[in-house]
Formats: C-alpha cells, structure tokens, sequence
C-alpha cells in the first residue's frame, strides 16, 4: 500500500518483502513507506507478520527477498551491523535487555553509528531512572524501566530510524502514557519511528499513520486523522 | 624437620608447589575452553593440540631463527593465534548451524591432526628447551626452595587469567563479549561485526593455550602430546567450574592442582582420578558446575 505523492523519496521503503523461517514463509510481499519524521505502526492480529517485518528491516532473518530501499540505499543483502550503521537501531519485542550487563553497560552497548544521538545526560534528564540504578543488573530493573532501558540505548547511537517493537506490552498504564510521552518526544527531536503494537488506542495517541497487517501482507493504510472514521473497519481487522 | 600431618613440610610445599604448577596450566587451559564455548558454542577439543604447538613454535623459534624465551611468549601465542583465525575462518564458522557434536568431532580431528603432523616431523621422544637465563635456580624459602622458574609460572598464569578475567568483566569490550554471549543476534543489530569478534574470541582463546604451552616447554619436554596430556584434566575443570563461567574456570583449575598435589601426598594411589571423583560429586549436587548458571 505505497503512498504515491509528497514528491521526495520516504526514507523507508518496502517492497515486495518477503522472509522465511526455515521452510515457513511468514511475509508473502510487504509493501509500505516512511516518510522522514513521521510515527508510523504497523497494526495487526498475532502472527500477522509485525514483528517479522520489523526483523526483516534489521536483517536479523534467515531469509528474505525484495527491497528495503533506506535513505536510497538498499538493505537487502546487509548484514545486520551494516543495515545499523546505515543508521536504523532496533528496540526488539522482548526487549533484550542483557543479564550480564549492568544498566550502564546495556546503555552503551550499541555502537554510535552517526553523530547528532542524545548524549548520556539528556538520557538520564529523559529516564532519572537509569541514572538511579546504573550499576543494577539490567535484568534486576521492573518490567517498565526495562523497556526505557531498551528504547534509550538506541537514542544514543545517532541512529534516526527506530523500530520499536510493542514496546507497551505487559506494561502497567501509567507505564503506558510514560512511553507514549517518550515517543512524542523523540518525535520532536526529529526521529523517524516505525512502531508495531497490539493496541491501536495507544497507537493513535503517538501515531501518524497506521498500516494494517494480515497474513503477512499490507492489507490498508488508515490517517490517525481518519482512524475514528474508520474504527468499524479496524475492529474487523484486527477481531477485537 | 618441621612434619604437618605426620609429613615432611618440604614434601608437602613441593607437592603444594607442583600443584599449582598444574594448575596454572588447567587455569589458562580452561579459562580459553570457557571463553571459546560461551562465544562460539563449541567445545574445543582442538585445546591440547593448540596448547601443543605454542610449545613447538617456541623450541622452532629458538632452533631456527635463535628466537628466545621471552619473545616467543610473546610471538607464539600471536602465531599460534593467527592459525586459530584461520581455523575459525575456514573450518569453525562453517558449524554454527549445526548439532555441536558436529563442531567436537571437527575440533577433535584437527587435534588429531596437527598432534600426528608434529610426531611425525620430529617423533615423540621430546625436545629439549632450557630455562631462561634469568629465571634459572632456586630461591630458599626457609621451608622449601623454589625453584624460580616454576614460581614464575604460577604468576605469569595467575597474571594472565586474573587480566584476562578483568577485560571481560570490567571493559566495555569485555561488556560486548558478554552481551554476544548471551544474545549474538541482537549484538550484531546494534552495529557490532559479530562474526569478527567470535573469530577473535577464538583466536584469543587460543592464543591463551599456547602462551600455556611455551610456559609449559622449558618443565616438561617438547613432546606432541604435552597439550593433549593436560586436555582430558582440563575438562574435568571446565565441568565443575561450569561450562562457560569465566572465573569459575580460572579459581577451578587453582584449586583442582592444588588438590591433586596434595592427593599425591596423602593418598597417591587417587592422585590421577581425583579430579573426575570430585567431577562426578559436582555434577550429582550442582550439574550446572560450581560457578556454572542454570539456564
């Protein structure tokens, strides 16, 4: 469901992707763009294929095939080290925060791939807890600070093209509104996000556009500013 | 005579003495074991022989080119380092993907291998290789003498694995490592070259085996199975330090000389099995290994 018009090239571009598991092929041609500084999520049942795109986009598939065009570069074919020096950091489903490292270790494990990332204190400004507890064990923090873990030790990279995979989920709801602050937030900063998430009332406080996902293809896009228009549909969509 | 235990002090020390001795060598033996198994998953039988050969390359470098002791412990490691990166490149890297049976048996080939190469090309009957200069002699302790040499190896091991332990747990290369340990994949998304830094993880491990083994060359004789000799020991270690755990291998391997030498004094006759007695007690009460984690 590519946007034609806004004359310039998205940032990200997605055509035809396909990926495999092994002998299960899980996308069957994912079509979809982003345009710079937009919040854009991918909605959709289980197993709609959210989480194998975004895998896909970082490379960390076995198998995949057609174009992931970012910035006019093409990343099918890269390594998953080279696609984030390309400049797209991942913030992964189960957070992957690591138990060997303490906060700060995890904090500075992703390597800076271009200048202009948040520097540690405007990290701490942003998450006071990371500050508080440092030197814990990155497993020993609560599932919320976890997850603020995960997402601010991509800011840090320069990286302006961040995947964020349900970052919500399992989360207590002033959690919740606590990560929405922060996405629109690192919007303003001028971050490009593509978020995937199971819950579209979060997804429209943050959101610009919303691509719905089935049976691993782009099924529609919907304008968070049509979404209450279009809420039937939704409901249809995504059988809740 | 000074006895403790009904023994003569001086036999007790030099058995205390040989023990850490051995231990020194299943320290830097296991310490490299554990390192190449959290990163690669791969038990490397191919150690001994690894082990092996940077006591060769240093009697080489000495025969040949009137290298000495203190450059080849330098030199060796990085040699015998540079076959492990090719070892890796060309054979290792191709079994990720596979059981790890696969991954012994290719390792436990190449020991076979590079061990029948080196017996052929200069038999099994052991070369000589002289103590430095400068570490030649005893000291007396007033209850013992030390022979200096054999004190130097049990501090240049301690040394090496007590640094090697702080790289890992204090560094932030040291914090990549742990974090590919546990998590490759996602290492490699955050714009690490993962596949690089497990040929040098192996190449490191190696390196530490044949640093062992130039240690190694002046106390026993050169011989090819110096390294294999150590390996069956070594992985008696490795399972109850715990498979994987940095520290565990090093304190481990201390300890398990240690016992073994004063086996030798009080009940020779279990001086070669103790170590798989005390294997068998640990896997029975802790499988994971002392400082092992449970998955």
């Amino acid at each position: 469901m590519p946007e034609a018009g806004t004359g310039h090239r998205p940032m990200l571009e997605v055509r035809k992707l396909n990926a495999w598991y092994g002998e299960s092929h899980v996308l069957h041609g994912v079509d979809f763009d982003v345009r710079e500084g937009e919040v854009v999520t991918l909605l959709g049942r289980n197993g709609a294929g959210k989480t194998t795109t975004m895998k896909s986009i970082m490379g960390l598939v076995p198998q995949r095939e057609g174009h992931i065009g970012f910035n006019g570069q093409e990343m099918i074919g890269l390594r998953p080290d080279q696609i984030a020096r390309a400049g797209i950091a991942i913030c992964p489903e189960e957070r992957g925060i690591f138990a060997s490292l303490n906060v700060t270790e995890n904090l500075m494990l992703p390597r800076v791939v271009a200048p202009g990332g948040l520097d540690v204190a405007t990290i701490h400004e942003l998450f006071p807890n990371l500050k508080e507890r440092a030197g814990s064990q990155g497993t020993k923090l609560s599932g919320g600070e976890q997850q603020m873990l995960a997402i601010a030790r991509i800011l840090r990279t320069g990286a302006k093209f961040l995947l964020l995979d349900e970052p919500t989920e399992g989360l207590a709801p002033v959690i919740v509104q606590q990560i929405g602050r922060t996405i629109r937030e690192i919007k303003q900063r001028g971050f490009t996000v593509l978020l995937v998430e199971q819950n579209f009332h979060f997804a429209a406080t943050v959101a610009d556009r919303h691509y719905v996902m089935e049976h691993g293809r782009v099924i529609d896009m919907i304008d968070n500013a049509d979404l209450h228009a279009n809420m039937d549909k939704l409901h249809d969509y995504l059988g809740v | 005579m000074l006895m403790i235990f009904g023994y003569p002090a001086p036999l007790l020390f030099g058995q205390l003495l040989l023990g850490l001795i051995n231990g020194a060598f299943y320290a830097l033996l296991s310490l490299g074991l554990a390192i190449i198994f959290g990163m690669l998953n791969i038990v490397n039988f191919a150690h001994g022989a690894l082990f092996t050969m940077g006591a060769f390359v240093a009697w080489g470098l000495l025969q040949y080119f009137g290298i000495g002791y203190w450059p080849a412990l330098l030199i060796a490691p990085l040699l015998v380092g540079l076959f492990g990166v090719l070892l890796e490149r060309v054979f290792i890297s191709r079994l990720y993907r596979l059981d790890h049976l696969y991954g012994l048996l290719l390792t436990f080939g190449l020991a076979l291998i590079i061990e029948g190469l080196l017996r052929n090309e200069f038999g099994s009957a052991g070369l000589p290789y002289d103590i430095p200069a400068q570490l030649q002699g005893a000291v007396n302790l007033g209850f013992m003498f030390l022979p200096i040499y054999r004190g130097w190896v049990v501090l240049a091991s301690m040394v090496l694995c007590l640094g090697t332990w702080l790289l890992i747990e204090k560094t932030s290369l040291g914090a990549t490592l742990r974090a590919a340990t546990e998590n490759a994949p996602l290492v490699q998304a955050f714009g690490i070259n993962v596949p690089r830094m497990i040929t040098l993880t192996y190449a490191g491990g190696v390196a530490l085996a044949a640093f062992g083994g130039v240690l190694a060359a002046p106390i026993y004789s050169v011989t090819p199975d110096i390294g294999g000799g150590f390996l069956i020991t070594v992985f008696a270690v490795v399972v109850i330090g715990g498979m994987g755990s940095i520290l565990g291998s090093i304190l481990t391997g201390f300890s398990l000389g240690v016992v073994e030498g004063m086996t030798k004094v009080f009940y020779p006759q279990a001086a070669s099995t103790v170590v798989f007695v005390v294997m068998v007690i640990v896997l029975l009460f802790r499988p994971a290994g002392l400082f092992g984690r449970t998955a």
